[in-house]
């Protein structure tokens, strides 16, 4: 362990160096002595429990993100969302790619960048909203990002504004002479009253060994309204952490959408923190696994206030050798009368060998309150398979359709249709015998 | 076309039907009646061929096969079907494309050519009027949020475009109202031809008034312990199952 943070130091110098005069540069310090102190989590802390991170912390990873690596034309179109409108932010290997994104004519009312010209041009707005809206106790991977943060965008949409064109954030990681993580960092304010669309998109090819670590912080005044999509679709072998923090004000509405089918070892946290009345969060999930993949969900609701509402839906489907964790926490603290907090989570096991630990935490300090929360584990249903199979169905066919049919759920809650058709095509690529059912979706 | 010799099953251990024997001609109607609990459903489910019901004994040919040795897709293919009698809600999977899907895989396996999407709607408009199927329920997921009644509507819409040889209908009437059981009755009677069979498992008579049967048989203890033509489930209906013991 001394060895691994002994890299990550001399990154830190090399990095702290370049940025000496730089206005974040205490709070890269205090981060990075966090950072140091506690290491990487290990097993025996119960946040950790199912997931252990040795396999991430005894690779030396670079941290000093590269710039000009090269994609070409057709690997991004490829990744983009060709039918939708969009606005958008590429990151290669963790720094921004001018050349393929595209946030030229946007309203004045609206800012977006990348967080490398923020950092530089937007001290004063970043002063108060970097790094204020981790809601948890910082852990060391969100403090290893702090003091990291070199890329990853910035989103300001002004009081009663609307955006149409969804924001599409996509990280793609290639090709590199030596392992290497990213520390992306997001952070989009929402105005009074505002609406925006925003997807993470996380990309990355077979066998590169590379490790993203990612933040995203959202602050959203009274009566936003927040949609924000990730999809995590890393490379088979890489390593991803990513928390994505909301801090929500009066009436506003957060809706986040995961669809986690990448990666090796994987953890998606979301830490929702409803600050004032009426504050709302609907979190759908879909985990696609297989071979020896481990992906690891992880919610916190905090219900501070009375009247506010969280929603959480999850679901998994695990193949081969892999193994799910959903651990959805929710916190209901004194005075927070009156909130409703639903939470869900169903798994289907597609083999022996798949394994799922699912666990409910709820922590109820108040007494007028709605919560509900279950958990299933199970395999395909034999009434469907067998109806199927009774209307000339295979039974190889039926059982593929009868898993897109599960993951399905989750993903047409999703109510932009270009989305929706890409996240459809992917999960349908990652079922088994997935050719036979297109005459059937 | 249907021939069961001296058939024993078993689910889970617990035998159920003990030396049944049925035998079906092209072109016929038969009624099969019983109490509840006799094993009407079990017969209905062994010869659409579902898992877990084991025959300990006895055979069953189908136009020259051995059924037993057909997978339930296969049965489907070769022009069986079964009307459940607890129709499925699989969320998800559409109605019509599944439908649709069912109805090329028999013609495909018939030699017959595929219908395209024109084609077959073309069809289901014509089916739907003859089942008076709500146009809305095509697009849903199958039988999802269907009323009892839709439900059983759906089996019998399902049946009139996929036009089995075999066809049966497993208290298909149960729970219907006098008019949504004419519809049924219609649609079963729109099909019936020389080449076709049916064995439609029913608890009243009345749904005999509307689908004239060729025979009528009484279930129980495992087997058929009465057989007669139509006259015979207006006796049922009158006196009871008791009086046959
Ligand atoms: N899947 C099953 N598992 C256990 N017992 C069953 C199953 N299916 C049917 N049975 C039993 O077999 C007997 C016959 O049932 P069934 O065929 O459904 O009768 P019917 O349709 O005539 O009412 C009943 O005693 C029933 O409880
Ligand atoms: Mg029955």
């Amino acid at each position: 362990m001394e060895d691994v943070i002994k890299n990550y130091s001399a990154d830190f110098m090399q990095l702290k160096n370049t940025k000496e005069n730089d206005w974040f540069s205490k709070q890269r310090q205090s981060a990075f002595d966090i950072f140091q102190e506690s290491g990487f989590p290990n097993t025996r802390v119960e946040d950790w429990k199912y997931t252990d991170v040795k396999p991430i912390a005894k690779n030396t990873f670079s941290n000093i993100t590269e710039s000009n690596v090269a994609s070409d034309n057709n690997e991004i179109d490829e990744i983009l969302i060709k039918d939708l409108d969009c606005v958008n932010l590429v990151f290669i290997n963790g720094t921004y790619s001018e050349k393929y994104s595209d946030i030229k004519n946007i309203s004045s009312k609206i800012v977006i960048k990348s967080m490398a010209d923020a950092l530089i041009n937007d001290e004063s707005l970043l002063k108060k909203h970097l790094t204020k809206h981790i809601n948890q106790e910082l852990n060391s991977f969100t403090a290893l990002n702090t003091a990291f943060i070199q890329d990853g965008a910035y989103i300001n949409i002004s009081a009663n504004t609307n955006i149409d064109k969804p924001i599409n954030i996509t990280y793609i990681s290639r090709d590199s002479n030596h392992p290497f993580a990213t520390h992306p960092r997001n952070l989009i304010v929402m105005g009074e009253n505002s609406n925006a669309t925003v997807i993470e998109n996380y990309v990355g090819s077979g066998k590169v060994n590379y490790f993203t670590n990612s933040v995203t912080e959202t602050v959203l005044l009274q009566g936003a309204v927040l949609k924000h999509y990730k999809i995590q679709q890393e490379g088979s072998s890489a390593f991803h952490i990513a928390s994505l923090n909301t801090s929500q004000s009066k009436d506003s509405r957060f809706e986040s959408h995961l669809v986690s089918i990448g990666g090796a070892l994987v953890r998606n946290n979301i830490n929702a923190s409803l600050n004032e009345e009426g504050a709302e969060i609907i979190m759908n999930g879909l985990y696609m696994t297989e071979d020896v993949q481990h992906v690891d969900n992880h919610t916190r609701v905090d219900h501070l206030k009375p009247h506010t509402q969280s929603h959480q839906n999850y679901r998994g489907v695990l193949n081969g050798k892999s193994r799910g964790v959903f651990n959805g926490k929710v916190v209901v603290h004194p005075q927070a009368q009156k909130i409703e907090a639903y939470q869900n989570n169903a798994n289907l096991l597609l083999s022996d060998d798949a394994e799922i630990d699912t666990k409910p935490e709820l922590e109820i300090y108040a007494d007028d309150v709605k919560c509900t929360h279950g958990a299933t584990v199970g395999q395909l249903d034999d009434d469907m398979l067998f109806y199927l199979r009774s209307r000339a169905v295979d039974e190889k066919t039926a059982r593929s359709l009868l898993t897109y049919a599960f993951a399905d759920e989750v993903i047409s809650e999703i109510n932009i249709k270009e989305i929706q058709n890409k996240l459809e095509r992917l999960i349908i690529g990652r079922l088994p015998d997935s050719s036979l059912i297109r005459e059937y979706v | 076309m249907l021939n069961i010799k001296d058939l024993y099953t078993a689910v889970e251990n617990k035998k159920i039907l003990e030396g049944l024997n049925l035998s079906i001609k092209a072109g016929e109607v038969h009624a099969i009646m019983g109490p509840n609990g006799s094993g009407k459903s079990t017969l209905a489910n062994i010869l659409a061929g579902r898992d877990g019901y084991q025959v300990t004994k006895g055979s069953v040919s189908y136009q020259d096969k051995n059924l037993l040795d057909l997978s339930p897709e296969e049965r489907a293919r070769e022009g069986v079907f079964l009307a459940f009698q607890y129709p499925v809600e699989i969320p998800g999977v559409n109605n019509i494309y599944l439908l649709k899907a069912a109805l090329n895989a028999i013609r495909k396996h018939k030699g017959e050519s595929e219908l395209d999407a024109m084609e077959f709607m073309t069809l289901v408009k014509e089916k739907m009027k003859l089942v008076q199927m709500n146009e809305d329920l095509l697009s849903r997921s199958v039988n999802q949020g269907f009323s009892g009644g839709e439900k059983k509507r759906n089996e019998v819409f399902q049946m009139t475009i996929l036009e089995p040889k075999l066809a049966i209908l497993d208290e298909t009437d149960s729970g219907l109202d006098i008019d949504a059981l004419k519809i049924v009755a219609n649609g079963v009677n729109s099909l019936r031809n020389d080449e076709r069979a049916f064995i439609v498992v029913t608890h009243y008579q009345r749904l005999l008034d509307y689908i004239k049967p060729d025979y009528v048989h009484v279930l129980g203890n495992g087997k058929i312990i009465k057989s007669g033509g139509p006259e015979l489930a207006i006796e049922l209906e009158e006196k009871g199952y008791d009086w046959i013991n």
